[in-house]
């Protein structure tokens, strides 16, 4: 005797984004955490030492952040003006920042008041940088001057005059000290030698460039500029290597993986995209609430903090790996493991009689009514909300069972006003669905031969029925859309193709038939 | 043994075990039922089966226990002949000769030497009238007896023999037909009628399906055709008769059947559920659903403790007082048509086609015995009348059985058709496929043809599928691409096309680099690697009908057939034709370890069977008139050992075996004599393991058997040990094979076996004339001597022969005298035999 055999739900292959290790990485991130800044928050750097605390650059105040804490450890109020660029230097000690009043100040991270304060510019300073002998910083200007300033004597030792705009972003080489790039709103990127006084090498971005980020080997350099993320090689001259084009605004901020595998840039579009270094595919992406104007990723990727024009700083922590099993755990509680090995760890003795227990089948609900065939109550239990919302296979595939026994019909009849507005919210949220049309379509229109004569006494199915017609209408102009598309398509591909010369033997050209080309491959989609 | 190279097509097993009712053993131990021309017994413990009891020359029609001796069984035959077996040890007793076919046959306690026969009325075979007779079976000692004398008892009575049963003991017999409900007593020697309108207001339908009767109440229960069973009592009464209406089935009731006690009856009907109703309390039901297919016969075993039920499906089903199925017999279940193809699964070399509803059968070929089903639908079966099921159409494995496509299919009217692909992977430690991938809707059309790719080591497993709708596609089995999967599934590698038209057939070259893919008349040839139109190949007019690659050196070859009556052979090479020849072939195919084909060739309403080789102009082998009627399915099964015929035309056989279905579902094969004798001499030997436990008196028995088959061996040297043969074993043998009944009792038997351990005393010369007599007495009776001997010697002087070898014989044996007082038992025993079937 055979049981009863379940309906069969099939496995839908997913639509949507794909799964990947990248996607698993990057969503391991908690909740975010939302601080209200005073301004649009443009600048956010980590400090290299630990506890790797991070400096927010907000209007005119600089905070730093401690690596858990939601409020600033440390504040640095003594701007007359926006603040811009706060850095630290590569032992954590000092905090270096341009403001829109020109003077670059110097701070002492435990300290609240500037050590030093380099003047010389005219504009407002929006680059500075620590040279990687720490004695240098490097400062870029609105007053098209980039300039290297001596930390003890707070005297500038160079000035570099060859960009032709404001000069926006830059960043110096952790190898050599005398290395150091900025990139300009005159579209390019200068490589300067502090020891030839002039730029060695300049590469064209073709766009206002906004952010530049340099691999930790320094033979590859980032640019962003307008919508596009390009990636020179250094080693072969600023030869460009890729241009990206993944965000539909500008991208503003650049930032790596901290194992360099990953590339991160945001942009005003609210997004920040993640770049697989090796083959600069978007493997993933984030979505943010407002504009995004600074990015910065943590050591190990511990935290990703975002700084958006709105004012928001959101800081994204990482799960520890209990963090994340726990909670999956929590999401259910299931009896403890003592239950499920209650009086099944023992093992019989010698003389023992095992007594055998037919295994029960559990069956579910809607499975229970077809076994009874009670097929209306079968269908009820399958359309329940939350199965109905949840997966849509499910009042399929019992729809499906119902119509192979021939009792679809019987199932859908005698329904009153409740109960058929349901079937009609299925339907209508599921019948251009391609994997669902084929079973839905029948019942639709099941529906409509029960249900003909009572139309026009409720609002409700009436409003509903008017709905699904709509809908159908709408799916039917989409797919005439479709096909011509594929005729147009069909008609390119097959101009496209060269003409395959078929070789032919006696026997077969004999038979009058014209030789023809190999028909066009055309791969399709296969529902698994 | 001289090796005749003559080949003879032979059935091979699958015939139908649930043609008619089962029958239970008193002790419950077996199970027999009819299963073509012959009696299989079963053992309801170990489901396997122990005996055939063959002799009939047609179709059995029906067994029936004697009811005077519980250990004999009467069957009944379409050749009109009745036949009593002894069937704990397979003997014919007697033959009853009645002369014209029988349908059915009934027998009852309280009509003692008489047994009931349905026959028809004229003599014409074709007589749709039939007739209920009594026969007296004469009471002789003769193994064929005559027994012409009929007494009707009832005229016009169905030929089914679930239409007519014996009431309470015997005293009356009720017969049903059509709206009739026919009651004879015995004693009064009348008959009353009782009928049914055609149909009532509700619109069932009130045909009679079967009857019942209770076996200690005056109640006759009887099936209809819209499912009602009724109960009618007070039957002996023309107008005061009752009945009540039991309603559950949806359909016909097809069978009824009390149990021994009365106190419940069962009922089973397509709807493949058996209910139990309490006599008397009619309300109260059990059921025992989903017992495969729909119940045909309902039996019971004597003591109530078993019921069987058989299935359309040919299979019977052995159930432990209606809560637990204890065994299930299944036979090769043989639909209306065999959809997919016989294939071999090359892994269990089983034959693979359609089974139940849904599923596929694998059938050992050897054993003769269903391995399992696999279910391919996986869908609850539910039996409505004008509900379309999915079935089966199409399976494939690959070379080595790790993967199986099947294609299931789905035709209602007013919808699309539905139609699924599904890949099965063989998983080893079920040893059993488990679905690995489905494929919805994989053309938009129904699917003509589909074959895996012989693939060798380098290349992937890769399915070709051709259908309707103008494509063909290649599957393949593609690497998870994302993490989260388990495992890899098949998905689309190319879709071909040529001109629109309609691809019938397909097939893998040898070595799986070329794919022949016939479009109506032209045979279109792939490269598959690369996908690429290498060439076409068309020999008009005509469409393609089948295209068959050759195998080892005739591997340049492709073979096709079309509908114009033409077999064409192309070479590759040359991409020329090679040779054409004019048949009406309704199959081809390729022995898979051969060069061989074969080709069925339907002349004048007969199948004529061809194996050649492609390079060759004459056939290896040709039989005329294979069977009537056309062979659309057929396939080489290889053989599990290689046979070494060097006869020229036997030589095709020696790999693989030849398996075709006919017209009416017969599963036929082509065997040599030699691989015949084989078989006898195997199945010999499992009869004698089977039927003696190991005792010591076994191991006795067990050594002078092994010293005797190695005597005929035929290779072995013949005189060298048959001397050394001891003689006594004649005796023991005698005295075993005889059934334990007839035999005297054993304290009575043991002295004198003790005895005959002991050295003989007394003197060989004279007991020898004395045997000689004895000899010349019994001529009939040495057959199991004669058997022992080459055969040809004549009894006289085989016994001189016997006797000289025993006195040679330095091992204890029994004497003479023994030897005689022994043959003198057996005589004996036959006349108590003929004693015991007089009474």
């Amino acid at each position: 005797m055979a049981s009863f055999k379940p309906t069969k739900i099939p496995v839908y292959p997913k639509l949507g984004e794909k799964v990947t290790q990248d996607t698993l990485y990057w969503k391991n991130y908690k909740a975010p955490v939302q601080i209200k800044e005073f301004g649009a928050i443009t600048n956010i750097d980590f400090s290299p030492v630990t506890p790797h605390n991070f400096a927010v650059t907000a209007f005119t105040r600089i905070h730093i952040y401690g690596p858990s804490s939601q409020e600033p450890v440390k504040t640095f109020t003594r701007f007359k003006d926006t603040a811009y660029c706060g850095r630290f230097r590569s032992d954590g000690q000092l905090l270096v920042a341009g403001c829109e009043d020109s003077v670059v100040r110097l701070f002492d991270v435990s300290g609240k008041v500037a050590l030093r304060m380099f003047r010389g510019h005219t504009k407002a300073v929006h680059v500075t940088d620590f040279t990687s002998d720490r004695y240098q910083i490097l400062t870029g200007s609105d007053d098209y001057t980039c300039r290297l300033w001596d930390i003890p004597n707070a005297t500038d030792l160079n000035v570099y005059q060859e960009h032709t705009d404001y000069i926006r972003c830059g960043v110096t080489s952790k190898l050599n000290r005398d290395l150091f790039i900025t990139g300009s709103y005159d579209h390019t990127l200068k490589v300067f030698d502090a020891r030839v006084d002039k730029s060695v090498m300049t590469m064209d971005h073709g766009q206002p460039v906004e952010s530049l980020l340099l691999y930790p080997s320094e033979g590859l350099l980032v640019s962003a500029g307008g919508r596009y993320v390009k990636v020179w090689d250094l080693l072969k001259g600023g030869q460009p290597l890729v241009s990206l084009r993944n965000h539909h605004k500008t991208v503003t901020c650049l930032a790596l993986s901290s194992n360099g595998q990953r590339l991160l840039s945001a942009s005003l579009d609210r997004h920040v995209k993640v770049y697989s270094t090796t083959n600069y595919k978007a493997v993933h992406n984030f979505d943010y609430a407002a504009s995004i104007l600074s990015l910065a990723l943590a050591p190990d990727d511990q935290s990703i903090v975002v700084g958006m024009t709105n004012s928001m700083l959101s800081i994204k922590h990482r799960k520890s790996p209990e963090e994340s099993r726990e909670i999956s755990g929590q999401q259910r509680r299931r009896p403890s493991y003592r239950v499920f090995v209650k009086g099944k760890n023992y093992i019989p003795k010698q003389d023992d009689y095992l007594v055998s227990k037919p295994v029960k089948q559990y069956l579910a609900k809607y499975d229970k009514q077809l076994k009874k065939f009670n097929v209306s109550k079968a269908l009820d239990c399958a359309l329940e909300k939350w199965i109905r919302l949840r997966n849509p296979e499910v009042p399929l595939a019992v729809m499906k069972e119902l119509d192979r026994r021939g009792t679809l019909k019987n199932a859908l009849a005698g329904r009153d006003e409740q109960q058929l507005s349901r079937l009609l919210s299925f339907l209508i949220g599921n019948l251009v669905d391609v994997r669902f049309a084929p079973v839905l379509v029948v019942a639709a229109e099941m529906i409509l031969d029960i249900y003909r004569s009572i139309l026009g006494q409720s609002p409700v199915i009436d409003r509903q029925l008017l709905r699904m017609q709509e809908l159908l209408e709408r799916e039917i102009d989409y797919q005439k859309e479709l096909v011509e598309v594929l005729g147009m398509l069909d008609t390119m591909f097959a101009s496209s193709l060269p003409k395959m010369e078929v070789p032919c033997s006696s026997v077969s050209r004999s038979n009058g038939l014209s030789q023809g080309e190999a028909s066009t491959s055309r791969p399709q989609p296969q529902v698994t | 043994m001289v090796e005749h190279g003559d080949i003879r097509v032979v059935h091979r097993g699958g015939s139908k075990i649930d043609f008619r009712q089962p029958v239970i053993t008193n002790d419950s131990r077996f199970l027999l039922c009819t299963s073509g021309d012959c009696v299989k017994v079963f053992s309801t413990s170990t489901e396997e089966c122990i005996h055939d009891l063959q002799g009939h020359t047609d179709l059995v029609t029906g067994v029936l226990l004697r009811p005077s001796n519980h250990l004999q069984v009467y069957s009944c035959s379409i050749d009109g002949t009745v036949r009593l077996w002894d069937f704990t040890d397979g003997i014919l007793i007697k033959t009853y000769v009645i002369g014209c076919p029988i349908y059915s046959i009934y027998a009852s306690a309280n009509h003692e030497g008489v047994i009931f026969i349905v026959v028809p009325m004229l003599s014409d075979k074709r007589s749709e009238l039939f007739q209920l007779v009594a026969v007296h079976l004469p009471q002789s000692g003769d193994q064929l007896v005559e027994s012409r004398e009929l007494s009707a008892v009832l005229s016009s009575v169905s030929s089914n023999p679930a239409d007519i049963a014996f009431g309470r003991g015997g005293e009356y017999i009720a017969s049903a037909k059509g709206f009739q409900l026919k009651v004879f007593f015995f004693k009064k020697q009348k008959s009353y009628e009782f009928s049914l309108k055609e149909d009532n207001k509700k619109g069932g339908l009130n045909t009679f399906t079967c009857v019942a009767c209770h076996p200690k109440d005056d109640c006759i229960a009887t099936g209809h055709a819209d499912g009602k069973i009724r109960l009618w009592r007070n039957f002996n009464h023309k107008k005061e008769y009752t009945y009540s209406t039991l309603h559950w089935h949806h359909n016909a009731v097809s069978s009824l059947c009390f149990t021994p006690e009365g106190t419940n009856l069962l009922s089973g009907g397509v709807e493949s559920v058996l209910v139990q109703w309490r006599y008397n309390q009619e309300s109260q039901r059990d059921f025992l659903p989903r017992l495969g297919a729909a119940i045909t016969h309902i039996a019971v075993s004597p003591d109530g403790a078993l019921f069987c039920t058989s299935h359309s499906d040919n299979k019977i089903t052995i159930i432990q007082s209606c809560v637990k199925v204890s065994a299930v017999i299944q036979g090769l279940v043989k639909g209306e048509n065999v959809q997919t193809d016989l294939i071999v699964d090359p892994r269990s070399k089983a034959l693979v086609l359609n089974g139940k509803p849904g599923h596929l059968q694998f059938y050992s070929l050897q054993r003769d015995k269903l391995f399992y089903n696999l279910d391919i639908v996986q869908q609850e079966y539910i039996h409505e009348l004008g509900l379309e099921q999915f079935e089966v159409v199409k399976a494939a494995f690959d070379a080595s059985g790790t993967w199986l496509a099947t294609v299931e299919e789905r035709k209602q009217k007013s919808a699309e058709l539905e139609v699924n692909l599904k890949l099965w992977a063989f998983d080893e430690q079920t040893q059993s496929f488990v679905l690995n991938t489905t494929i919805s809707a994989p053309h938009e059309a129904r699917i003509t043809a589909m074959c895996f790719r012989q693939a060798t080591d380098s290349q992937t497993t890769m399915l070709v599928s051709t259908s309707k709708d103008g494509h063909f596609k290649a599957w393949q089995l593609a690497t998870p691409a994302h993490t989260e999967d388990e495992g890899p599934s098949w998905s689309c590698d190319f879709v071909g096309t040529y001109h629109g038209l309609v691809p019938e057939c397909c097939c893998f070259s040898a070595d799986s680099s070329l794919l022949a893919v016939s479009f109506q008349e032209v045979v279109t040839v792939w490269s598959s690697t690369s996908w690429e139109l290498l060439t076409t190949l068309s020999q008009p007019p005509g469409a393609i009908r089948d295209l068959c690659f050759g195998r080892l050196s005739c591997s340049k070859y492709l073979l096709g057939t079309t509908t114009k009556n033409l077999l064409c052979c192309w070479n590759l090479l040359t991409c020329s034709l090679e040779w054409s020849t004019s048949m009406d072939i309704s199959l081809l195919l390729a022995d898979p370890l051969s060069e061989n084909m074969a080709a069925f060739c339907c002349q004048a309403g007969c199948t004529d069977l061809f194996v050649f080789k492609p390079s060759e102009p004459r056939p290896l082998f040709s039989h005329k008139a294979v069977c009537s009627g056309t062979v659309t399915r057929a396939v080489f099964a290889p053989r599990e050992k290689m046979l070494d015929s060097c006869e020229e035309n036997g030589q095709w056989l020696n790999r693989s075996q030849l398996h075709f279905l006919t017209q009416y579902m017969d599963l036929m094969t082509f065997t040599t004599k030699a691989e015949d004798d084989r078989l006898m001499a195997s199945s010999k030997q499992l009869v004698i393991d089977d039927s003696v436990a190991m005792t010591p008196f076994y191991l006795l028995l067990g050594k002078h058997r092994h010293q005797q088959q190695q005597n005929e061996d035929p290779v072995s040297s013949l005189s060298a040990e048959r001397t050394a043969l001891p003689q006594s074993s004649v005796a023991i043998k005698e005295l075993l094979q005889t059934p334990a009944h007839v035999l005297p009792s054993t304290s009575f038997l043991c002295s004198m076996f003790v005895q005959s351990l002991l050295i003989s005393v007394t003197d060989p010369r004279e007991n020898n004339k004395k045997a000689e007599e004895e000899v010349e007495s019994e001529k009939e009776e040495e057959d199991s001597e004669e058997e022992m001997e080459s055969g040809i010697v004549r009894p006289d002087q085989a016994a001189v022969s016997v006797q000289a070898a025993e006195s040679a014989a330095p091992t204890p044996t029994l004497t003479k005298a023994q030897v005689r007082e022994l043959r003198r038992l057996k005589k004996l025993d036959h006349s108590w035999l003929a004693g015991l079937l007089d009474s």
